[in-house]
């Protein structure tokens, strides 16, 4: 909740900052546009509030996980780390109640720690000391060193001064102090506001993490090797697809037996999500490459042939009439009029497969795979290997990225009349 | 025998309903070589259906067209066709749009280069040749459509509302260019048109036809489209005669329009 508000104070704060800071230059045509609400064309994408974007997402990434990337100034409150103290109120058989200081030492996670030393002081309640990891909490047996304990009826009725019965807590300036349901001192000091690292570490750990698998690789494969067969499953995947889609589109775009027969096929599996069809794939197929291929190629192979029909119900009847009174055999319309008209369809098909042959790939390796991005960040989950999952999901969003640019840039190159007939 | 007639043409089309249309019924009519017809008639008359056959896009119900002395059956390179828009190919560009139908025949560049070239020069586009189609103005894409036809030597030229598209300035001065076409080429012409004026200025003979069943109602010879060839356009449409035919078309096509309206409301 408090992560949004900072979010949406720096959404509003950074356009009026924007807004009367940056002058904008008013070179072009647009700017001189009086009517500009409701005039899609005139609405471009701000460069300044995408770049604050992005660097806004990892200043709270930062910020809230305690990053060294992040100046400390801007650190959300961490957790307590020192140590901490509190008093108890204990009362035992026939004696008069008693007061004695714990002193809680609380070490990050990870680090070599030593309970603090404390001397006993006087009374027959003693004071204690202990450790508890930050983020954690800790059961505190404070009875042990006192000299009446529970077998004396050792019970403790305050701490800090303020009473306290089994099942309440009383907050102390370190952290929480509760009571078990059998009478023991639970301490769980203050967490403030930063994610501890196995929920959510900080982007130098990510980065970190990225350089040592880069080089050491991860369950006996490189990095590369992880995100090259997720990339190699996909490419030869939709290849098949496409191989075999576009040429039954053309089919069934150009033939009426075609049509009737695969129609029904087509659009009966359009519609079942390729995830759905895993388990199948993984009883017929089995875990190992044939499986995902096989998986992969039924993703594409309904869209490539949608998409391949698509492009040929699209082809004005005015080009083919054209083509046949110029003389054009059936074979050259084919390839001159029909082929051509269809590529834009067929690119925007591309992209649509691609697109979803990569989330299946990365679905299918999370289901069961050897190697694949998908399994990287699997099986770093069971081990909660926070940092490499989150490093995972970065690499599949920029390849995924990368893939719809690259096929942007060869549809700008290859089609260049798309929309424009 | 050379030349095109057209033998007792009639077509019904048969709608999902149950009921059918008389889109033409027993039209006849012989064009010599070289001649240029216009066709004109209120929307639902059937021309671009009797187009359509002419082309062999459709086969008549009954009769049939004969083209030097043989039966057209279907579309074929001897009869070129002008759409309205869209019939160019996106994918090629200029040079390769007006040389589709040579290549298609599988000539080589040697023998169709210097003849597009020519082309192109005739309708002004040699400085665009290297340019893709959908870079083009609409009347320059109509004058790369006019050239493609031209190309392929066709023996008739059918135009369906080739002009339609075009603004009115841009459209007088295709007109001038069809008449300098069909003069330097002397290819026989069917053109079909919305435009009365257009059809006096690029017909020698004009057509009008009439809806319900599609007929032939009225033919004119008209010396318009000769006098075109060699004089300003704006100067042929100040001639007595022509404002008198094109009152006399005018208000016969406005009669069959206020029919098909009468009928209309008749029906309902």
């Amino acid at each position: 909740m408090i992560v949004f508000l900072i979010y949406a104070a720096i959404f509003v704060g950074s356009f009026f900052i924007v807004k009367f800071v940056v002058q904008q230059a008013a070179t072009d045509y647009t700017s001189l546009k009086t009517v500009t609400f409701g005039d899609e064309s005139a609405v471009t994408p701000n460069r300044i509030a995408s770049v604050i974007s992005v660097l806004t997402i990892f200043l709270l990434w930062g910020s809230f996980t305690g990053s060294s990337m992040v100046p400390g100034f801007l650190h959300a409150p961490g957790p307590f780390v020192g140590d901490a103290t509190f008093t108890y109120t204990a009362e035992a058989d026939g004696v008069d109640p008693d007061d004695a200081t714990v002193t809680v030492r609380v070490f990050e996670v990870g680090t070599e720690v030593e309970d603090p030393v404390v001397e006993p002081g006087d009374g027959w309640a003693k004071n204690d000391s202990d450790n508890v990891g930050a983020w954690r909490s800790g059961l505190i047996r404070v009875d042990r060193n006192d000299e009446f304990g529970r077998d004396a009826g050792h019970k403790i009725v305050a701490v800090n001064g303020q009473p306290i019965a089994p099942g309440e807590s009383v907050q102390t300036e370190f952290g929480r102090v509760g009571m078990s349901p059998k009478g023991t001192l639970n301490f769980e000091p203050a967490k403030g506001w930063q994610m501890e690292p196995i929920w959510l570490p900080p982007p130098e750990a990510v980065v970190s993490r990225l350089g040592e698998i880069a080089s050491d690789g991860y369950r006996d494969s490189t990095l590369w090797e992880h995100l090259g067969y997720s990339l190699f499953r996909v490419i030869v995947g939709f290849f098949f697809g496409a191989l075999v889609g576009i040429p039954l589109g053309y089919a069934m775009g150009l033939s009426n037996w075609f049509r009737g027969w695969f129609d029904p096929i087509v659009e009966f599996m359009r519609p079942v999500p390729p995830l759905a069809l895993i388990p199948l794939v993984i009883i017929w197929a089995g875990i190992g490459e044939t499986g995902k291929i096989i998986l992969l190629f039924l993703a594409a192979l309904w869209i490539m042939a949608i998409a391949a029909r698509a492009g040929v119900s699209g082809v004005n009847i005015t080009k083919v009439h054209a083509a046949y009174s110029l003389g054009a055999s059936k074979f050259q319309i084919m390839r001159h009029v029909i082929v051509p008209n269809s590529l834009p369809e067929i690119f925007t098909g591309a992209r649509v497969a691609m697109g979803v042959c990569w989330g299946t790939v990365v679905a299918a390796e999370l289901v069961a795979a050897e190697k694949g991005a998908g399994m990287m960040i699997m099986v770093a989950s069971k081990f909660q290997l926070t940092d490499i999952v989150i490093m995972g999901i970065i690499l599949i969003g920029i390849i995924g990225f990368g893939i719809d640019i690259l096929m942007r840039m060869a549809e700008k190159r290859l089609v260049p009349w798309k929309g424009r007939s | 025998m050379s030349g095109l007639s057209i033998e007792k043409l009639s077509m019904r089309f048969d709608l999902p309903n149950g009921t059918s249309v008389q889109a033409l019924k027993d039209v006849s009519l012989n064009i010599a070589e070289g001649e240029i017809m216009s066709v004109l008639g209120p929307s639902g008359c059937g021309k671009t259906t009797l187009l359509n056959i002419v082309a062999g896009f459709l086969a008549p119900t009954e009769g049939q067209v004969v083209l030097n002395g043989h039966r057209v059956t279907g579309p074929d390179a001897e009869r070129g066709m002008v759409f309205q828009q869209g019939a160019l190919f996106e994918w090629m560009d200029v040079r390769s749009n007006v040389s589709f139908g040579p290549r298609m025949a599988g000539k080589s560049e040697a023998q169709w280069g210097e003849n597009v070239d020519h082309l192109l020069d005739v309708v002004g586009l040699r400085d665009f040749k290297e340019k893709a189609v959908f870079e083009l103005s609409g009347g320059m894409q109509q004058r790369v459509a006019l050239a493609r036809c031209l190309a392929n030597e066709p023996d008739v030229i059918l135009m369906d509302e080739p002009l339609g598209a075009l603004d009115a300035l841009t459209r007088e001065k295709m007109q001038s260019l069809v008449l300098k076409l069909w003069k330097e080429t002397g290819k026989t012409i069917i053109l079909i048109t919305h435009s009365v004026e257009e059809a006096l200025l690029l017909g020698e003979r004009l057509l009008v036809m009439a809806p319900r069943p599609g007929r032939i109602h009225k033919e004119y010879q008209l010396p318009f489209a000769d006098l075109g060839v060699n004089a300003d356009l704006r100067e042929v449409k100040k001639h007595p005669e022509f404002a008198e035919r094109r009152e006399e078309i005018l208000g016969m096509i406005w009669d069959m329009e206020e029919e098909i309206m009468g009928r209309a409301e008749a029906a309902s």
